[in-house]
């Protein structure tokens, strides 16, 4: 299956692929209103240490163990993607306590939040992927 | 065709079923359910009672779960009897049903300690089911005083849950700290200050010794007037079938790396066995449900002959109150790292070079990358630590294993 893949020789630290996210996934229509004064939550995260910079989000593991984990079953494999039952999540974290990549965080409405490929918003394609400037971002087979 | 039989419906039993679903598309499996419900989600009783979910969100497997994985179910019958040489589980009522594998997921059940006038107490439960928590629902209204005796992980998410919907909630426990077996004292007392702050009083160090018409009468001399009396002590691993059947227990179901008890074609999973924790190297119970899937998918794998194996079990817990989130992972053992303010804390413990384990209150963002050096003992000099104390994060770990991980498919 496609997943999101990350070069970091690439990436130049940016951040687009942030704002991109959170936009996405904010169901606003315009960007502004969906970002302006607000401190965004998105499922990608860059990291920089040094001169060293990469964006993180949901590997969608094979065998992922935070669907393993799940205390509520609102984590489950939908044709590979490590998907999130919003209503069914009581936000227990014990997805955060178990990611091994850090790519979970708590959401905004008690329930946890992850990348899922954008495939539950209208972008359709993961938009970190869509508006990375320098493809140091892709969404291929590997 | 072989013939899986599943004694249990928790979390255990569904990684089981999955398990050998995963390998063997066509053996039948029947699962044995003493509950007469779907499989749900037990830790969420406290969330239900709270309003947070409700009886549908709450199944852990969706509604078509047995019928997708063509599994029968025994619903509302215990399996009293295991005959390992006949290969044969014996259901209430008298059915026996034969096995070529069998699994015993059969879980944990409260302990409570025999006091003086617990009898005599009308409102009464534990609360470990579905059933408690309907029987506590009953007994709850605006004027209600409730006594909670134990202040774990169980007591604790009751207080929780029924705060808004009772008079006053006093926890007891002969511990000396709250969530006593998952965090140490400082991290304890800034769960407690929270809980005191939500409105529910502790008496710490200090258990009922007499129950005596709607006064609990406490070791320390104290009195407790009460309406409803929750017990929430402990549990205990449910062994008994194997034990008659002659297998090995400890205190709870001794298992092997495939999860295989010490009789032929008989595994078992979940809380009612005892495993290593890598982090102290001690057998024990590890009660926890990621760990009940994880050992009953691995049964599953195994009895239907494939080969799946658990090396890396540890302790490991995640829980909030009124929106404080704590988390553990390992053993709180060897060289202590810590960062501290009023509301937040974390300590990391290591010993021997390799991160053996954690406490985290407050800021609990990216903890599995944590979890995950604890889970995989890698050596903390292969890792950018001082990085690491700061914050989880993966450029601690260095180009290769960025590469890997983020590059590639995992």
């Amino acid at each position: 299956m496609k997943r999101v893949y990350v070069n970091e020789k690439w990436c130049l630290g940016c951040h687009l692929c942030e704002y991109n996210c959170a936009f996405a996934n904010s169901g606003e229509s315009s960007m502004v209103k969906a970002l302006r004064k607000k401190a965004i939550r998105p499922n990608i995260v860059v990291e920089q240490d040094g001169d060293v910079n990469f964006a993180v989000s949901c590997r969608h593991c094979r065998d992922p163990i935070c669907v393993k984990s799940c205390i509520s079953g609102a984590l489950s494999l939908k044709d590979g993607v490590a998907t999130i039952d919003h209503d069914k999540c009581v936000g227990c974290l014990t997805c955060v306590l178990v990611c091994p990549y850090g790519c979970i965080r708590e959401g905004e409405n008690g329930a946890v939040q992850k990348c899922q490929l954008c495939l539950d918003n209208t972008v359709g394609e993961p938009a970190c992927v869509k508006g990375c400037p320098n493809r140091a971002i892709v969404f291929e087979e590997r | 065709m072989k013939n899986y039989v599943i004694i249990g419906n928790g979390a255990a039993a569904v990684g089981a079923v999955e398990g050998i679903r995963s390998v063997d598309a066509e053996g039948s499996i029947t699962v044995i359910s003493a509950e007469n419900r779907h499989v749900y989600a037990r830790p969420l009783i406290s969330y239900l009672l709270e309003g947070k979910t409700d009886l549908k969100r709450m199944l852990y497997r969706p509604e078509d779960f047995y019928s997708k994985n063509g599994v029968r179910v025994i619903f509302g019958k215990k399996a009293e009897k295991i005959d390992p040489a006949e290969k044969t589980v014996t259901v209430e009522g008298g059915e026996k049903i034969r096995y070529d594998s069998l699994c015993a997921a059969t879980g944990s059940s409260p302990f409570t300690p025999p006091t003086e006038g617990l009898d005599t107490v009308e409102k009464r439960c534990c609360f470990m089911t579905l059933d408690d928590a309907e029987r506590l629902e009953k007994f709850l209204d605006p004027s209600a005083n409730v006594l909670i005796i134990g202040a774990g992980l169980i007591g604790l998410k009751c207080a929780e849950g029924i705060i808004g919907r009772c008079a006053e909630i006093t926890v007891c426990d002969l511990a000396p700290r709250v969530l006593s077996s998952i965090l140490d004292f400082d991290c304890a007392k800034i769960m407690q200050n929270k809980l005191e702050k939500m409105g529910i009083k502790f008496l710490l160090d200090d258990t009922a010794v007499k129950f005596e018409g709607g006064k609990a009468l406490m070791k320390s001399g104290k009195t407790v007037d009460f309406d409803v009396l929750v017990t929430a002590v402990g549990v205990r691993p449910n062994v008994s079938l194997i034990k008659e059947a002659g297998g090995e227990v400890g205190r709870g179901i001794a298992v092997d790396e495939k999860m295989r008890t010490t009789l032929e074609d008989i595994y078992a999973a979940g809380d009612c066995t005892e495993s290593t924790d890598i982090t102290s190297g001690q057998k024990k119970v590890m009660a926890i449900m990621p760990l009940a899937y994880i050992q009953g998918h691995c049964a599953g794998v195994n009895m239907a002959g494939g080969d799946e194996r658990i090396d890396n079990a540890l302790p490991m817990n995640s829980i909030g109150f009124g929106g404080l989130h704590c988390m553990s992972a390992g053993s709180p053992d060897g060289e202590l790292f810590e960062e501290k303010n009023e509301t937040s804390i974390k300590r990391l413990f290591v010993k021997n070079g390799l991160l053996t384990g954690f406490m985290l209150i407050g800021n609990c963002d990216r903890a599995g990358i944590y979890t995950s050096l604890i889970r995989n003992k890698t050596p903390l000099d292969s890792v950018d630590f001082e990085l690491l104390k700061k914050a989880p994060a993966l450029a601690a770990f260095g180009r290769e294993y960025r590469g890997e991980k983020l590059g590639g498919a995992v």
